[in-house]
C-alpha cells in the first residue's frame, strides 16, 4: 500500500499527528499508551517516578527503528574494523541501545549530553547521520570530525552533544560545568553526563558532584552500569556497587537500562529535578554485548552463558518488539522488512563513507587553536613541513 | 661478555661471584657450538621476564594497576605473575589513578617496592601530583629521610589510530623534574636490563614502553637472560658506530634510526646512531663524545617538539662542545599538533625514516646522495 511505503520513508523521529484507521498494519499512532516498566524503579533520598509509562504507537516503533539502526551500525563497525578500515580503538554499543533512544525521547536538543569514549550511538540519537559516524570510524574526511577524532571522539555541538571522551570519568566534571553553564544562562535546561561502573569511582566524579550540588546545577549524572570495568567486574572494583546510591547527599534512581520506557521515565524526571534543585544520579542497569573493545574478546572475564541470558531474556530491542506485537502495532513481516531496510540503508551508509576521500593533509594543521595569531606549526622535519595557524 | 659485568659491577666479590656464574656458560656454549646471541626475545616476554626475576628475588616488590592480574595485563605484559605471586602482590585496580598512585606512592614510603603499572602514560596526568610532588621531591624534603623506591611503567607515545588523547609523549615533561629517574628502553636488552635497574633503584623511575615495540624481538645473550643481568641507569648505548653524523634518539625512533643509518651509509655518509636508554639522567658524556667525533648532530624524539628532550640535547651540545660543532643542531620530533586519527595525517604527525635521512644530509651539507667513499 502506498500509505505504508509513505511510512517506512519517515524519518523515524518525526511520525505525522494523523489519525489513521484502527486497521492500518504499522501504526504511526500518537494515540496515549500506557505501559507499564519491567520493574519499579529504586529510589535514593527521593520519591520515585510511577512505573506507568505514558507512550504512542508511534513512539514505540520510533523506539524499535532507532536502536535497530543503532544495533546495525555497531556490528557493522565490528565488520569493518576486523577488515582493518577502522583503526586504533574501537567501544561497541550494542546492548545498550535502550539508554540512548529513551533519554533522547525524554528531552530536548538544547539539553546537553556528554559521555565517554563509547559514543557513536548517542552521536546517532542526537541527530547524527550514518554516513558521517562511518566516515569518522574510517578516518575520511566526511566524518563528523572530518576524520581527525576518529570512534572516541564523535561531536555535534549543533546538537548539544558535546563528545566523545577518552579519559574515563573526565566527561563527568565537564558535564557539570556544561550544566553550570546552563543555569548561568537561566535556560532551564539540564545535562547528562554519561558514565560507565568503572569510571563511577574516579575521585572527580565526586569533586564535581559536590560542587554541582552546593551550587544546585541542573546535572544529571548517568552510569550506565554495564556490570563490567573493561576486564573488572563491579564488585571487583567497587566496594558499594550501588551507584544510584553513590552521590551520598545527591538523590539517585535505579533504572532497568534495557527498558527504554523506564528510561524515558527516569530522564523526564531527572530533568525536571534537576532543573528545579540541582543534580542527580541515575543508574541504568544495562549491559554490552560485545567486550570492552574490540581488542577484548570480551568472554574471558564473563561466560558466554551470561552474555546469552542477557540477549535472551533483556535484549532492548527484542522487548519493544513483544510490546509492538503484544498491542498490534505491526505484524512480525512488518519489522522484518523494517529490519531489513535498516540493513540495507546501513550498507548504503558504509558505501557512501568508503567514497570520501582521507582528509587533505593541510588539515594536520588545522583547528589546533581557535585564533593562532599567526604563529607557525611544525611537521616532524620543521624545515621541510611548517604551516601558519591562523 | 665478562669485560661488559666488570664494567656494571664494579670490582669487589660480587665480580667474582658473577664471573663464576658466567664461566660455566661460557664454556657450555663454546662446547655446543653456539653463538653467543642465539636467542630472540620479545620486548614483552623482556618485560614479564624481569617482573618476574625480581619478584622472586625481593618480597617487597609489588604490582599495581588496571588490567595486571586477572586480565593478564591489558597488554599482556604481567602474564602469568597472579598466578605465581597471588593476589597480595599483584592487585587489579579500580580505575582510579590519582587514588591508587597515591596509594603506591605511599606504600613506597613505608619501604615497599611498587611496580604501578599506568595502561598508558596519558592516563598517568591524573595521578602527575603525586608522581612529582609526592614521589620526586620527598627524599629532598626530607633531607634525605624519605626515599620512593618506586616504578611507574607502561606504554608512552604514539600507537596506531588511537587519536589525540591517547599518543603523548611525555618523556621530556617527566625528564623535567629532579628527583625522577626516565628510561625508555628500546630493545629486548634494554627492556630486561633498565627495568631490573628501575626496580633495584632506591628513587622514583619513571619507565617508558612503547606499544609498538611489544611484539618486536630481538637477539638477546645468555648475558642478558641471566637473571643478575642489569644496566646501569644514565648510560647510553652506542647501537652504530660512525663518524660523520651523531643520531640521537629513544624507545621506537632507535629502530627508525638505524634504519637512516643504513640509507645514509649507501650514500656514503657513516652515521653514528645512540641509544640514550636514559632521558634522565641524561648521558651527556656519551653524547657530547660523539659530536667531538663526528662534528654533526641529529636529535629525534616522537613527543612534540617545543622544550622537547632534543632541545636540552642541543644546549648541552653548545654548552660542552660548541666548537665542535661543523653544523646546526638538526631536530627531527612529532608534528606540533595533537595527534590526527585520519591515516594520513597521522602518519604526517610522526617522524618517519626519510625525515631523519633528509635531517642528517642537511647536516651533512648534502643535498644529493654521493657515492660511497674509500
Amino acid at each position: 500500500m502506498a500509505a505504508a511505503a509513505l511510512l517506512r520513508r519517515l524519518p523515524a523521529s518525526r511520525a505525522p499527528a494523523t489519525a489513521f484507521m484502527a486497521a492500518r498494519p504499522i501504526s504511526d499512532s500518537t494515540a496515549s499508551l500506557t505501559i507499564e516498566t519491567s520493574v519499579p524503579f529504586t529510589a535514593h533520598l527521593v520519591d520515585p517516578p510511577s512505573r506507568d509509562v505514558t507512550t504512542s504507537p508511534a513512539e514505540l516503533m520510533t523506539f524499535f527503528r532507532d536502536m535497530s539502526v543503532m544495533r546495525r551500525m555497531e556490528i557493522a563497525a565490528d565488520s569493518l574494523y576486523k577488515a582493518k578500515l577502522i583503526r586504533g580503538f574501537c567501544h561497541l554499543y550494542d546492548g545498550q541501545e535502550a539508554v540512548a533512544v529513551g533519554m533522547e525521547a525524554a528531552i530536548t536538543r538544547n539539553d546537553s549530553i556528554i559521555t565517554a569514549y563509547r559514543d557513536h550511538c548517542i552521536y546517532l540519537a542526537r541527530g547524527g547521520d550514518l554516513v558521517s559516524a562511518f566516515a569518522e570510524l574510517m578516518g575520511r574526511e566526511a566524518g563528523c570530525s572530518r576524520g581527525k577524532g576518529g570512534s572516541m571522539h564523535f561531536y555535534k555541538k549543533d546538537a548539544n552533544f558535546y563528545g566523545g571522551h577518552g579519559i574515563v570519568g573526565a566527561q563527568v566534571p565537564l558535564g557539570c560545568g556544561l550544566a553550570f553553564a546552563q543555569k548561568y544562562k537561566k535556560e532551564d535546561t539540564a545535562t547528562f553526563a554519561l558514565y560507565g561502573d568503572g569510571a563511577a569511582n574516579q575521585g572527580q566524579l565526586f569533586e564535581a558532584l559536590n560542587i554541582s550540588a552546593l551550587w544546585k546545577l541542573p546535572a544529571i549524572l548517568v552510569c550506565e552500569n554495564n556490570h563490567y570495568g573493561m576486564g573488572t567486574a563491579e564488585w571487583r572494583a567497587a566496594k558499594s556497587p550501588a551507584y544510584y546510591k553513590r552521590g551520598d547527599y545527591v538523590p539517585g534512581l535505579k533504572v532497568d537500562g534495557m527498558d527504554v520506557l523506564a528510561v524515558k521515565q527516569a530522564c523526564k524526571f531527572a530533568k525536571d529535578h534537576a532543573v528545579a534543585n540541582g543534580p542527580i544520579v541515575l543508574e541504568m542497569d544495562t549491559y554490552r554485548y560485545h567486550g570492552h573493545s574490540m581488542s577484548d574478546p570480551g568472554s574471558t572475564y564473563r561466560t558466554r552463558d551470561e552474555i546469552s541470558g542477557v540477549r535472551q531474556e533483556r535484549d532492548p530491542i527484542e522487548r519493544v518488539r513483544k510490546l509492538i506485537y503484544a498491542y498490534d502495532l505491526a505484524t512480525a513481516a512488518e519489522l522484518k522488512d523494517m529490519e531489513k531496510e535498516i540493513r540495507k540503508d546501513v550498507d548504503a551508509a558504509i558505501a557512501k563513507a568508503k567514497e570520501s576521500s582521507m582528509p587533505d593533509t593541510s588539515e594536520l594543521f588545522t583547528n589546533v587553536y581557535k585564533k593562532g595569531f599567526g604563529v607557525e606549526s611544525f611537521g616532524p622535519d620543521r624545515k621541510e613541513m611548517r604551516a601558519t595557524l591562523p | 661478555m665478562l669485560g661488559a659485568a666488570r664494567r656494571q659491577l664494579g670490582s669487589g666479590p660480587m665480580l667474582g661471584q658473577v664471573l663464576q656464574r658466567l664461566r660455566p656458560a661460557a664454556a657450555t656454549n663454546a662446547a655446543r657450538g653456539y653463538s653467543a646471541a642465539a636467542k630472540e626475545m620479545t620486548v614483552r616476554d623482556a618485560l614479564n621476564s624481569a617482573l618476574d626475576e625480581e619478584m622472586s628475588a625481593d618480597p617487597s616488590v609489588f604490582l599495581m594497576g588496571e588490567e595486571v592480574g586477572e586480565y593478564q595485563g591489558a597488554y599482556k605484559i604481567t602474564k602469568g605473575l597472579l598466578d605465581k605471586y597471588g593476589p597480595d602482590r599483584v592487585l587489579d585496580t579500580p580505575i582510579t589513578e590519582a587514588g591508587f598512585t597515591g596509594i603506591g606512592v605511599g606504600a613506597a614510603y613505608q619501604g615497599l617496592r611498587p611496580v604501578v603499572e599506568f595502561m598508558t602514560f596519558n592516563f598517568s596526568m591524573q595521578a602527575i601530583d603525586h608522581i612529582i610532588n609526592s614521589a620526586a621531591k620527598s627524599n629532598y624534603m626530607s633531607a634525605g629521610q624519605i626515599s620512593v623506591p618506586i616504578v611507574f611503567r607502561g606504554p608512552n607515545g604514539a600507537a596506531a589510530g588511537v587519536g589525540a588523547q591517547h599518543s603523548q609523549c611525555y618523556a621530556a615533561w617527566y625528564a623535567h623534574v629532579p628527583g625522577l629517574k626516565v628510561l625508555t628502553p628500546y630493545s629486548a636488552e634494554d627492556a630486561r636490563g633498565l627495568l631490573k635497574a628501575a626496580i633495584r633503584d632506591p628513587d622514583p623511575v619513571i619507565f617508558l614502553e612503547n606499544e609498538l615495540l611489544y611484539g618486536e624481538s630481538f637477539p638477546v645473550s645468555a648475558e642478558v637472560l641471566d637473571s643478575s643481568f642489569c644496566l646501569p641507569i644514565g648510560k647510553a648505548k652506542i647501537e652504530r658506530e660512525g663518524k660523520d653524523v651523531t643520531i640521537t634518539a629513544f624507545s621506537k625512533m632507535v629502530g627508525y634510526a638505524l634504519q637512516a643509518a643504513e640509507i645514509l651509509s649507501k650514500e656514503g655518509i657513516s652515521a653514528e646512531v645512540i641509544n640514550l636508554r636514559s632521558i634522565r639522567p641524561l648521558d651527556r658524556a656519551a653524547i657530547n663524545a660523539s659530536v667531538r667525533k663526528t662534528n654533526r648532530l641529529v636529535t629525534v624524539e616522537e613527543g612534540f617538539p617545543q622544550h622537547g628532550v632534543g632541545a636540552e640535547i642541543c644546549m648541552s651540545v653548545v654548552e660542552e662542545c660548541f666548537e665542535y660543532l661543523d653544523a646546526p643542531v638538526e631536530r627531527i620530533a612529532g608534528a606540533d599538533v595533537p595527534m590526527p586519527y585520519a591515516a594520513n595525517i597521522e602518519r604526517m604527525a610522526v617522524p618517519q625514516v626519510d625525515d631523519i635521512v633528509r635531517a642528517a644530509k642537511r647536516a651533512c651539507y648534502r643535498a644529493v646522495p654521493m657515492a660511497a667513499t674509500a
